[in-house]
């Protein structure tokens, strides 16, 4: 059987029948992990401690007590601390650091127990491999080395959940958890041909989620198919007493619209999108979009068309600043965050040094890599003395202007369609020599965050290169389930998430 | 932002540069910088700064819990990741003469 290419939903109804157990379904995906080294898509990897979990989880069916998703097997972005697996966030800073505690994310996946009898009984593949501490386009700022593309190794995974993207892509795991502050879910999605979400802000728990820009982060699924997606982040979210962020209704089934017509009582079963109003923002299709990109991104507007949606131009017209304004909020939130690595109390600590200070400094310039340290002297500038006002506080007020502008677009359509990146993923090496370069690439997927509403990618074609293009969707705060049934109902009309990249071994 | 910039900054985020590093940084922090002053063509007079999303929508009630202890003693997880320990405390260098 081809487990790694069956969406999580069959595996759910093969574990189910016993057609396989989560044992045997774990095993294989080791084995396919063991075979699948040179995407370096994993950063830690314990077969004992999967094989025990998988065993809990036949154990759980055994008895009666499985749920939806007990003994499917999933790979947890190196972000999420983990008890059992090295937590590194893919830094040298935390380089063997083992995690007290499991973040809300892991436990509510994880292994139900006493402390824990929510957990949906998913077995844990690994840690998958990240940009350092989150902050990179092309997972190729991680301390353990790049991420390669499983449709082209010269090419980059995308970021900063590369990981996740190519360990599903390339069949290392049948689901990915991912997160993304501003396109890390969606970017890498799009350029690994799979579908991701980023939910609205405080849907899911920011608890052991090494913190990288507190107010724009958010965890999400990565997966074969909008269906896997709404599975798994129904699962994911809620209610979390120990982030404050957590929103109080956050639990959800996020698969209850996707096989329902937009509009409630449609039984025109060619037309099931009859209904929904789709933007296209003008500054989305503007210069510097890649032609091939557009293309697609407009055949799969028409196909929406051919499913009963009408499609409406809108326009979003602070799309260009979003670059600045994230790229002053982020680093600002990213300095104050990493200030917590100061070689004391856990992480790397230098060799030598004179006194406290230099212990501090030498600690830290060693331990984070350059593009860590150019955001934390980015975000360190802006909050200081005399600058304050005129770039943080200028950008949080530009960041309202942003959301209030989506607010106006979303009175004239229901979601918003558009590219996920200008163009599909790129050669490794390419744009790594000249940060602002990469930084442009987030242009259509930073407002999102800022804004902190939901918003997915899910592939809707190849380039000449046959490399995946992604398609961006934007829907207003809580409207996760409806992007999810958009996305599905395209899935269930188009064939371009079925697509594999080649096989391993 | 000058050199001098980069070094005080530097100092501020308790990082070193060595003075070829604080070169090569310098023209990439200054583009990123010129992108940055385009936001100074905005009038955002009268606007409130956003620093929470959610804030957008809705005002957010600050969530309380009882004032009760909820945490176990976890002292000896939480020590195995110490650079340096002695007797259950973190070692630093000598601050105090």
């Amino acid at each position: 059987m081809s487990w790694h290419k069956t969406p999580i939903t069959l595996l759910a109804k093969a574990l189910e029948a016993k057609q396989v157990s989560s044992t045997e379904l774990t095993q294989y995906f080791l084995d396919r992990i063991a075979a699948g080294k040179v995407f370096n898509a994993y950063l830690d990897v314990n077969p004992e401690l999967s094989l025990a979990q998988a065993a809990h989880a036949d154990a759980l069916r055994a008895a009666g007590k499985a749920g939806k998703l007990t003994g499917i097997p999933i790979a947890h972005k190196d972000v999420f601390v983990t008890q059992g697996w090295k937590s590194t966030a893919a830094s040298k800073m935390l380089e063997n650091y083992q995690s007290p505690f499991d973040a809300t994310v892991v436990a509510n996946l994880g292994m139900p127990n006493e402390a824990n009898s929510h957990g949906a009984g998913m077995v844990c593949l690994g840690k998958t491999n990240m940009d350092e501490f989150a902050m990179g386009s092309s997972n190729e700022n991680s301390a353990y080395g790049p991420v390669l593309n499983p449709w082209n190794t010269d090419y980059v995974a995308g970021g900063s959940s590369g990981g996740s993207a190519a360990a599903v892509a390339a069949g290392l795991a049948p689901i990915a958890t991912g997160t993304d502050t501003g396109g890390s879910i969606r970017q890498p999605a799009a350029f690994c041909g799979l579908t991701g979400i980023k939910p609205s802000y405080g849907r899911v728990s920011r608890y052991g989620m090494i913190a990288y820009a507190s107010s724009l982060d958010q965890a999400g699924p990565m997966g074969k198919s909008a269906e896997d997606c709404a599975l798994l982040l129904s699962a994911m979210s809620s209610h979390d007493p120990r982030d404050s962020t957590s929103l109080a209704d956050s639990g959800e089934d996020y698969s209850r619209y996707l096989n329902q017509p937009w509009r409630e009582g449609n039984s025109n079963s060619a037309k099931p999108l009859e209904g929904l109003r789709i933007g296209m923002p003008k500054e989305f299709f503007a210069e510097g979009l890649s032609a091939e990109v557009a293309q697609s991104v407009q055949a799969a507007a028409k196909l929406l068309e051919g499913l009963g949606a009408q499609i409406i131009e809108v326009s979003l017209p602070k799309t260009k600043l979003s670059i600045p304004v994230y790229y002053v909020l982020a680093p600002a939130e990213a300095s104050s965050n990493l200030s917590r690595f100061d070689g004391v109390r856990y992480g790397y600590r230098a060799n030598a040094y004179r006194d406290l200070n230099d212990m501090y400094k030498k600690s830290r310039t060693e331990g984070f890599g350059s593009e860590v340290k150019r955001r934390i002297l980015i975000g360190t500038y802006v909050l200081s003395h005399g600058y304050y006002d005129a770039y943080y506080l200028q950008a949080q007020k530009i960041r309202r202007i942003i959301a209030a502008d989506f607010q106006t677009a979303f009175q004239h359509c229901d979601v918003i369609l558009g590219p996920v990146a200008p163009d599909v993923a790129w050669r490794l090496g390419d744009k790594s020599k000249d940060p602002l370069q990469m930084y442009l690439e987030d242009i259509y997927t930073l407002s999102a965050n800022l804004a902190g509403l939901p918003a997915m990618s899910a592939p809707c074609g190849f380039n000449s290169k046959s490399l995946p293009i992604g398609m961006q969707l934007i829907g207003n705060y809580f409207s996760e389930g409806k992007l999810l049934q958009v996305a599905h109902q395209y899935q269930q009309a188009s064939d371009w998430h079925l697509r594999q990249a080649g096989e391993v071994a | 932002m000058k050199l001098d910039d980069v070094q005080r900054i530097a100092h501020l985020s308790r990082l070193e540069l060595n003075p070829a590093e604080a070169q090569a940084i310098l023209p990439q922090l200054q583009a990123v910088f010129s992108l940055v002053e385009e936001m100074q063509a905005v009038d955002t007079t009268g606007l409130e700064p956003l620093a929470h999303p959610i804030l957008f929508l809705r005002q957010l009630a600050q969530p309380l819990r009882a004032d009760q202890v909820t945490e176990t003693d976890h002292r000896t997880e939480n020590m195995l990741s110490a650079p340096a320990e002695q007797d259950g405390y973190f070692l630093v260098p000598k601050v105090i003469e």
